[in-house]
C-alpha cells in the first residue's frame, strides 16, 4: 500500500520510490547521503560490485535524452549487480503512439523490478509508481520543470562532504531557476536539511516569484547574491527550454549573472563552486572558475555515482 | 537461565587464537566481523602482540536476507589496513549460528583479493548451522533454542559480556 501523505513512503515510513525530495523526513535523506558514503569506497575496491540488487532487472526509461544522468544510472546499477536495459523510448514506442501506462505495463510484463524515469512531462515518474506492480520501485531521474531529485541528493552530499554541516551555511543557487528542477529539487534538500541561508539569484525573468514563500532569499544582483556564501551553485542556462525573449543574449547573461573569478572572489574564500552540468563555459560559468581550485564539478560527478547506488539499494529493500 | 561469563571465555578464545596463528602461518592476519567480532580482534591483536592493525569487515553488502529486510547496519564498517591477496586470514567472531554472517564476510573479503586461507575463531558456536561452515576454534559450545538471541555487548571500560534475548 502507498503511503496516503507521501506515495514515496510505504506505511512504516521507508522509502520505495524516490519521486521527489520534497516532503520527505530529514532522517530519510541523511540515511541516504550515510549510505553513499559506503559505496563510494566500494568504487575502490579490487572488485567494484557487491550482490545486493543481483537477479534484479532496472529499466532505463529516458523520454527525454541526458546521456550523463543515464550513465550515472547504469553505472551505479551494474555496481549493484543489477541487469540493466536501456531503453531509447523517445525514438520507439511513444513514437507508434503507445501510451506511458501501456509501455510500463509492457515492460512490467517482462519482470522489471525498477524503473528510472526521465521524462519531459512533471509528474510522469509519480502517474508509473501509482500503476506499476507492489514489487516494482520507481526513480525519477528527472521530471519536466519539477525535480530531479538524485541530482538535489548528490548535491547536499557533495556539501556535505566539503563543509560537514548544513546549519550554519549560505548557499547561492545562481542563474535559471524558473525552468530548474535542479534547483528545486536542491531547494527542498537544503531547506529539510536544515540549511539557514538559502538564495536564489537571477534576472527577474529566469526567478520565479513564489520562491519566497520557501524561506528563500531572491536576489537580482550577483554581487549581492553570492556575497559570503559557503557554496554556489551554477545553473546551467536551459536554451532548449527557453521560448520566447526571456533573455536579450547569451553574453548580456553572462555578464551580470556568469560566474567570473572576480565575483567569485565576494564570496567566502573556501567556497566551493557547484554545477550539475553540462556546462557552458562563458555563458553562466568562466572557463578559470569551472577549471579552478574550488570547483567541485567533477567530484559531483563522482559522488553521483555513489549516491545513485544509495538511492536503488535503499528502496529496493524496502517492501511496498 | 544461561550464565556465559564472556571474560572467562575471551582468555579461552585468547589461547585458541594464539595456538592457531603459531601453527604455522607468522604472517597471519586477525580480521573481526563487525560489530562484536571486530572488538575481539582488536582486543586478541593487542594482548598477542601482532603488528599493525587488526582488520574489520561488515557483512552487510553481501547479506542474503537483503530483498526482505533491506541493508544491514555497519555497511560501511569494512577497514581492511593490509593486502588481502596471498595472505592467512584469521576470521573472528562472537556468535557462530546458522553461518549466514560468515557467508557474507568471506565473499566481502574476496572483493579485497584472493587470500591464501581463511580460518574461523568464535567466542560461542551455538548450532544452529545452515550452511557447511565450521569455527577452527570456539571457547564454548552450546546449544540455543531458535527463539533466543545470544549477543555480545561490550561497555564504557571495554568489558565483554552476554545477553540474551526472547525473540519477538
Amino acid at each position: 500500500m502507498l503511503n496516503r501523505r507521501n506515495p514515496q513512503l510505504n506505511q512504516h515510513g521507508e522509502l520505495i520510490h524516490l519521486l521527489s525530495i520534497e516532503g520527505l523526513p530529514r532522517a530519510v535523506l541523511t540515511q541516504i547521503l550515510d549510505t553513499a558514503g559506503t559505496f563510494l569506497s566500494v568504487n575502490e575496491r579490487e572488485v567494484k560490485k557487491v550482490p545486493l540488487l543481483r537477479g534484479k532487472s532496472v529499466f532505463n526509461l529516458f523520454f527525454e535524452n541526458s546521456t550523463r544522468t543515464r550513465t550515472t544510472f547504469e553505472i551505479a546499477a551494474k555496481r549493484l549487480s543489477a541487469d540493466v536495459l536501456n531503453l531509447d523510448i523517445a525514438r520507439s514506442s511513444t513514437a507508434k503512439g503507445e501510451s506511458l501506462l501501456d509501455t510500463i505495463s509492457n515492460l512490467s510484463a517482462m519482470h522489471a523490478d525498477m524503473f528510472v524515469v526521465r521524462h519531459g512531462e512533471s509528474g510522469a515518474p509519480h502517474l508509473i509508481a501509482q500503476h506499476c506492480a507492489p514489487h516494482v520501485h520507481v526513480v525519477n531521474a528527472g521530471d519536466g520543470r519539477h525535480a530531479h531529485p538524485t541530482q538535489g541528493l548528490l548535491d547536499m552530499y557533495t556539501i556535505r562532504h566539503y563543509k560537514r554541516d548544513f546549519s550554519q551555511l549560505s548557499v547561492a543557487v545562481v542563474g535559471d531557476i524558473v525552468h530548474s528542477r535542479v534547483a528545486r529539487s536542491d531547494i527542498h534538500g537544503l531547506t529539510i536539511l536544515g540549511v539557514p541561508d538559502i538564495r536564489a539569484v537571477g534576472p527577474k525573468t529566469l526567478v520565479p516569484g513564489d520562491l519566497a514563500q520557501m524561506g528563500v532569499r531572491v536576489c537580482h544582483d550577483m554581487a549581492e547574491g553570492i556575497r559570503d556564501a559557503d557554496v554556489i551553485i551554477m545553473l546551467r542556462l536551459q536554451n532548449e527550454r527557453m521560448s520566447g525573449a526571456m533573455l536579450p543574449s547569451a553574453g548580456e547573461f553572462f555578464k551580470s549573472y556568469g560566474l567570473t573569478p572576480e565575483k567569485l572572489a565576494l564570496a567566502k574564500p573556501d567556497a566551493i563552486v557547484m554545477h550539475p552540468g553540462p556546462i557552458n563555459r562563458g555563458v553562466e560559468i568562466d572557463s578559470a572558475v569551472a577549471d579552478g581550485r574550488q570547483s567541485v564539478i567533477l567530484p559531483q560527478v563522482t559522488f553521483g555515482i555513489a549516491v545513485r547506488m544509495a538511492v536503488m539499494s535503499t528502496i529496493a529493500g524496502n517492501q511496498a | 537461565m544461561l550464565q556465559l561469563d564472556a571474560e572467562a571465555l575471551y582468555a579461552q578464545l585468547r589461547q585458541g587464537v594464539r595456538a592457531l596463528l603459531g601453527a604455522g602461518a607468522p604472517d597471519a592476519v586477525l580480521v573481526g566481523i563487525w560489530s562484536g567480532g571486530a572488538w575481539l580482534a582488536e582486543r586478541l591483536h593487542a594482548d598477542l602482540q601482532r603488528p599493525g592493525k587488526a582488520g574489520v569487515i561488515s557483512s552487510a553488502l553481501h547479506r542474503d536476507d537483503f530483498g526482505s529486510r533491506g541493508l544491514a547496519a555497519g555497511a560501511d564498517a569494512t577497514q581492511l589496513p593490509f593486502e588481502i591477496e596471498g595472505r592467512h586470514i584469521v576470521l573472528v567472531d562472537d556468535v557462530l549460528y546458522t553461518g549466514r554472517t560468515i557467508r557474507a564476510a568471506i565473499n566481502e573479503l574476496y572483493d579485497f583479493g584472493r587470500p591464501a586461507s581463511v580460518t574461523l575463531a568464535v567466542l560461542v558456536d551455538r548450532g544452529g548451522r545452515e550452511l557447511p561452515i565450521e569455527a577452527a576454534c570456539a571457547a564454548a559450545r552450546i546449544a540455543l533454542p531458535a527463539t533466543q538471541m545470544l549477543a555480545l555487548a561490550r561497555d564504557g571500560d571495554g568489558r565483554l559480556h552476554f545477553t540474551v534475548e526472547e525473540k519477538a
